[in-house]
């Protein structure tokens, strides 16, 4: 694998992981909890589809035949989009959502942090305007998991069984191949190995303070970094690919 | 208080309007003046926060990444919005959750032009360009409005909506120009979203049962006929402009007022959709009454949660 | 809803950059100071309207009686002598 396919390859699954978490938020915009949670919401959403506009440009350049990021958003099968299962697990409750969102934002931030460094100047520009974007966001997401975990106990229940259901699904965070390997001796990414333990200490943290649990059984789910998805991608993208699928070929 | 105070407070406050000073949350007002405010700010809050809902519906199919964010941050403003009116509301004693809770009971009212369904990508564009038009020829004069709170908010809101109603003619003008599909579909929405939004500045003057006393307290400024006339004048050689048709086969220029004369606006359908039986009132209240049942519980928490942090402080 | 379990309100003021005065700009309801002040961000400054934010509950703030607005206010306007443009400076005299 070449430097310049792996990039595509790595460029992708950010992007998607992007796009696919600011598309699950953006379903939530008018049907938040509260007017001031909505916009909160929705600026996340905001910026998670801005990042997931620059990242899928910059992947886009560098296909064999080159695409534009509308292109890789909205025309791809299935099976091409390569964001983790844990991205694309329905918003269910606000809990759900928050814990979703804090699992993803724990491995993002670091993730970012260290592509600071990287080699590829694109690359890092891309992670400085991002990672600003989400520190806030994390933030955002552990208070709520917090104050959820240790609110009432109705609260404290609801957030407990998001973690279960979602925790699962947090270890595809960390999923490395040979792109990883090719891009790791460029000095371009950092490996998921020095990532996960920046994780481990935010959640480990905040779950503390949240008062709940890390789940006993520790199965694990992975499948998305390869194509592979859960039921709900392909209705997700059914409704995200509308308008490209039904009028091709157009501008809008 | 005595009847004679009243008589000359209420003199006063006059005399204060009607030189242009604006008055302030903890200034003494008539009651009818309180309750008319109270009833126009939430009724234009519930319309943003309401108004979320139709376009709401187009985000997660919008055509491309650009225009998905783009209808994001429209819609998170008019969260915005609602949120400035909800505020200058409670300024005259209106409780934020009562006033919401009168929503959802279907006590209290709102735009009726969000009771329309958006069926189509175009109708984003219609909405933007018409729905937002209008309320800004409405929303500009409130900027003026005798109650400070209420015209500071509008000032914000004016300031931000620039850009909602230029998004909505630039989806409209590429659709317009676009495949033989894409105009159809811009047509069709303008067709739909024409006489609505007509409908928007209210029943005709000779109809309007509050419009003599707001002009007096300046709470309005120009009557529901002037400022639906403004709207057509401005709009026509829009639509014009993009090679669309408006859909009144009486719409013809009229030389000695200088303005545009329209066809007859079928009123019984307003009041119809104003009651009620609009094609999606029970869905966009039932919508906003589920995101609040939904959230109650989230509510509670974060409440319960300073609370016990209050405590461990100042234990 | 039992009203207790209202979030409680907050005025917001922004300082829109440095120099400048933090100056009211609206309220909103939020749970604790923290979220208040979160809230504000993204409430009040959505378009970089500003660079420091303050948070006051609602409810802590005294206001001065619009009613005795003559005697708080008035007696100020007779004191001319406090403005600079009350006293007579010779031709000549730029910077004073």
């Amino acid at each position: 694998m070449t430097k310049q396919e792996a990039l595509y390859q790595y460029l992708l699954r950010m992007g998607d992981d992007s796009l696919i978490l600011g598309q699950r938020l953006s379903e939530l915009c008018g049907h938040g909890p509260i007017l001031e949670e909505d916009i909160a919401t929705t600026n996340i959403s905001l910026d998670l589809i801005g990042q997931a506009t620059l990242l899928l440009e910059y992947a886009g350049s560098l296909a064999d035949e080159p695409k534009s990021n509308d292109e890789l958003a909205f025309l791809r099968i299935e099976k091409e989009y390569t964001n983790t299962l844990l991205v694309e697990q329905p918003n269910g409750n606000f809990g759900d959502t928050m814990m979703r969102q804090f699992l993803f934002d724990a491995y993002r931030k670091p993730l970012l942090e260290h592509l600071l460094q990287s080699t590829d100047i694109r690359l890092s520009g891309i992670a400085e305007k991002a990672l600003k974007e989400t520190k806030y966001h994390l933030r955002h997401s552990s208070e709520w998991v917090i104050r959820l975990g240790d609110g009432t106990a109705e609260s404290h229940d609801k957030i407990q069984a998001a973690l279960d259901a979602l925790y699962r699904y947090a270890d595809e965070l960390f999923f490395e191949n040979e792109v990883d390997a090719v891009l790791l001796k460029k000095g371009i990414i950092p490996s998921a190995k020095i990532i996960f333990p920046f994780w481990k200490k935010t959640v480990t943290e905040v779950l503390e303070m949240a008062t709940i649990a890390i789940p006993k059984n520790n199965w694990k789910f992975q499948g998305g970094r390869e194509g592979r998805h859960s039921e709900h991608m392909g209705f997700l993208l059914a409704e995200m690919q509308y308008m490209q699928r039904t009028y091709p070929n157009m501008e809008w | 208080m005595m009847e004679i105070d009243i008589k000359e407070l209420e003199k006063n406050f006059q005399k204060k309007i009607d030189k242009d000073i604006r008055i302030e949350p903890n200034d003494w007002m008539p009651d009818a003046y309180r309750k008319t405010l109270i009833r126009q700010i939430s009724q234009h809050a519930h319309s943003e926060v309401v108004g979320m809902l139709p376009e709401g519906n187009w985000i997660t199919r919008a055509p491309n990444l650009r225009r998905k964010a783009v209808l994001l941050a429209k819609v998170q403003d008019e969260a915005g919005h609602g949120l400035y009116l909800y505020s200058a509301a409670e300024t005259l004693g209106a409780d934020r959750e009562q006033t919401i809770d009168d929503l959802h009971s279907g006590k209290a009212k709102y735009s009726s032009i969000f009771n329309y369904p958006t069926l189509s990508w175009a109708d984003m564009g219609a909405i933007g360009w018409l729905v937002d038009g209008a309320a800004i020829m409405n929303q500009v004069p409130l900027c003026r409005c005798s109650y400070g709170p209420y015209a500071r908010a509008m000032v914000r809101v004016c300031k931000e909506e620039s850009f909602h109603q230029r998004q909505g003619f630039e989806i409209m003008t590429k659709l317009a120009a676009g495949t033989q599909a894409q105009k159809e579909m811009a047509q069709d929405a303008f067709n739909r979203f024409w006489w609505p939004a007509l409908m928007m500045f209210g029943p005709s003057d000779a109809d309007s049962s509050h419009t003599e006393q707001s002009m007096n307290w300046k709470i309005k400024r120009h009557t529901n006929d002037e400022l639906r006339q403004m709207f057509v004048d401005a709009t026509v050689p829009q639509a014009e402009l993009i090679g669309l048709t408006i859909p009144d086969k009486d719409l013809k220029w009229n030389e000695a007022k200088d303005g545009y004369d329209y066809g007859a606006i079928n009123w019984d359908e307003f009041w119809q959709v104003v009651g009620g039986n609009g094609p999606c009132n029970k869905e966009r209240v039932d919508a906003r009454r589920k995101a609040k049942d939904d959230g109650k519980w989230v509510v509670e928490a974060a409440m319960a949660f300073a609370q016990k942090r209050s405590a461990k402080k100042s234990a | 809803m039992e009203k207790s379990k209202e979030w409680p309100l907050w005025e917001v003021f922004i300082r829109s950059k440095q120099g400048l005065n933090h100056k009211h700009v609206g309220s909103l309801r939020a749970s604790d100071a923290t979220m208040a002040i979160k809230n504000a961000r993204d409430v009040y400054t959505r378009r970089s309207e500003g660079i420091s934010i303050w948070v006051v509950p609602s409810n802590n703030i005294t206001a001065s009686d619009p009613n005795n607005e003559d005697s708080l206010f008035e007696p100020a306007q007779s004191k001319v002598y406090r403005h600079p443009t009350f006293y007579d400076v010779p031709d000549g005299i730029s910077h004073m």
